[in-house]
């Protein structure tokens, strides 16, 4: 039948990443309305460390986050990371989704800003200012097909008080991330933040990461690699100090559960 | 002026069969499925399906969006997208059918209907035969239907790490209200 073949139906490109991170860094993705995601990281100390140190495996960082979708565009998500003692708080808001079909966007963008204190003790003490800092975010991102996706992610990071005081307060940046699904269910991922040149000390290097990417269910785990310990964005972008070439490399996880409050499925069948 | 007359006849006969609409479409519809499972119950909501009914050949079509399945559980609409329909590849499921029963359009009336015909989901065709009840009113029908899709059937996978989680076997309810078909 003929009025059936003229389609105005717009097919949005939903799961261009598989979680709300692309490794350390954000991806386009939200967590949808009433949804909420518990996300438990770990970065363990570098393998370079040796068999004495069980490869890096005897020390490790953390960060518990929870992440609660407003709605489908809508996200908050508050986290606490041992690094530092370090608190962290985000939103991330869908301003435009990649869609096909009647109406053709070849992109998503997702807004990202976010605020994180650091709360450990420190001699002298410092100003709750001087622990303060800043993130914003654009987030661009393209499903090129099935298989792969990739994101850009110019990046502004503010500090209130660097810990090299010869670096600039404000640093620009720029991430690039990409997945490729191996199958349906499991991905490589790598990720790669640029902080561009004369904002921060030479001893800093630029984070470079890769994920594998295993979905079950309601979880998804990420085993990775990466050379930064560090989780929140001022630590893995403008103060990453491990270098791939000398083995300063840290194996970890993400492990993301997403529990659902909409309304109950009626079990009256 | 035979001729003349006859094709005036002819169009007047057109007319009163157009007034009468043999076409009539789908202007509301709700597909839901639901399956019980030990750890989370599966459901979800669809209200964008297309159909169309030709009353004087019986034919009925239908087609629904797979990637507008609702979920309250959005990571489970993600699944449900990703990998077990794969509503890229497949963006549609639909049924194109005969119906078993003449319909009339005038005549109010509750009918229990049943129609064979191409069930196309995951780009897997079967031969079905579907049953329903047909309420026919002034100027509406409503269809209302329920069958069970299995899932081997139309090679949707599932590993085995869930296989606990998913039934083999999904019921699908179906209603959906036609009103004539106006170009």
């Amino acid at each position: 039948m003929k009025l059936m073949a003229d389609s105005n139906e717009v097919f949005v490109r939903t799961a261009t990443f598989k979680a709300t991170r692309i490794i350390n860094g954000h991806s386009v993705e939200t967590v949808g309305k009433n949804n909420m995601d518990f996300i438990i990281s770990h970065r363990f100390d570098r393998v370079n460390r040796g068999f004495e140190e069980f490869f890096g495996l005897d020390a490790a960082t953390n960060r518990l986050g929870l992440e609660y979708g407003i709605n489908d565009r809508l996200m908050l998500g508050i986290g606490r990371s041992s690094f530092q003692k370090t608190f962290d708080y985000f939103a991330k808001y869908k301003l435009i989704r990649q869609t096909s079909g009647a109406s053709n966007v070849p992109v998503s963008v997702s807004l990202l800003g976010g605020y994180m204190i650091r709360t450990q003790n420190n001699s002298p003490q410092l100003s709750s200012y001087d622990r303060s800092n800043y993130t914003a975010q654009i987030l661009i991102a393209r499903k090129f097909s099935e298989a792969f996706s990739l994101q850009l992610s110019p990046t502004l990071i503010h500090r209130n008080r660097p810990d090299i005081f010869t670096d600039n307060k404000s640093v620009f940046a720029t991430g690039i991330g990409g997945r490729m699904k191996l199958t349906k269910r499991t991905s490589i991922n790598g990720e790669y933040n640029y902080v561009l040149p004369n904002q921060i000390d030479d001893s800093y290097t630029n984070n470079l990461s890769f994920s594998f990417d295993l979905e079950t269910g309601g979880h998804v785990f990420q085993l990775l690699f990466t050379n930064s310990f560090g989780m929140t964005e001022r630590q893995f972008i403008t103060e990453t100090n491990g270098s791939w070439g000398s083995g300063d490399i840290h194996f970890g996880f993400n492990i993301s559960r997403t529990f659902s409050f909409g309304e109950k499925s009626k079990s009256n069948q | 002026m035979k001729r003349c007359i006859l094709v005036m006849a002819f169009f007047m006969t057109l007319n009163t069969a157009m007034s009468q609409s043999i076409l009539y479409n789908a202007t509301k519809s709700e597909f839901s499925f639901f399956s019980k499972a030990p750890l989370e119950n599966i459901e979800a909501k669809n209200t964008r399906a297309a159909s169309i009914i030709n009353t004087s050949n019986r034919e009925i079509v239908v087609r629904i969006p797979i990637s507008q399945f609702q979920f309250s559980n959005k990571l489970m609409q993600q699944h449900f997208n990703e990998n077990y329909m794969e509503s890229e590849k497949y963006p549609y499921a639909t049924f194109k059918g005969k119906l078993n029963e003449n319909i009339d359009p005038g005549k109010s009336g509750t009918y229990t209907v049943s129609a064979n015909g191409v069930l196309s989901i995951h780009g897997v065709d079967q031969n079905r035969k579907l049953t329903g009840k047909l309420v026919v009113g002034e100027n509406s029908m409503e269809l209302e239907t329920k069958f069970d899709v299995m899932l081997a059937d139309h090679q949707i996978e599932i590993p085995k790490l869930v296989f606990k989680k998913i039934a083999e076997k999904i019921e699908v309810n179906a209603s959906l209200n036609y009103s004539p078909f106006k170009k």
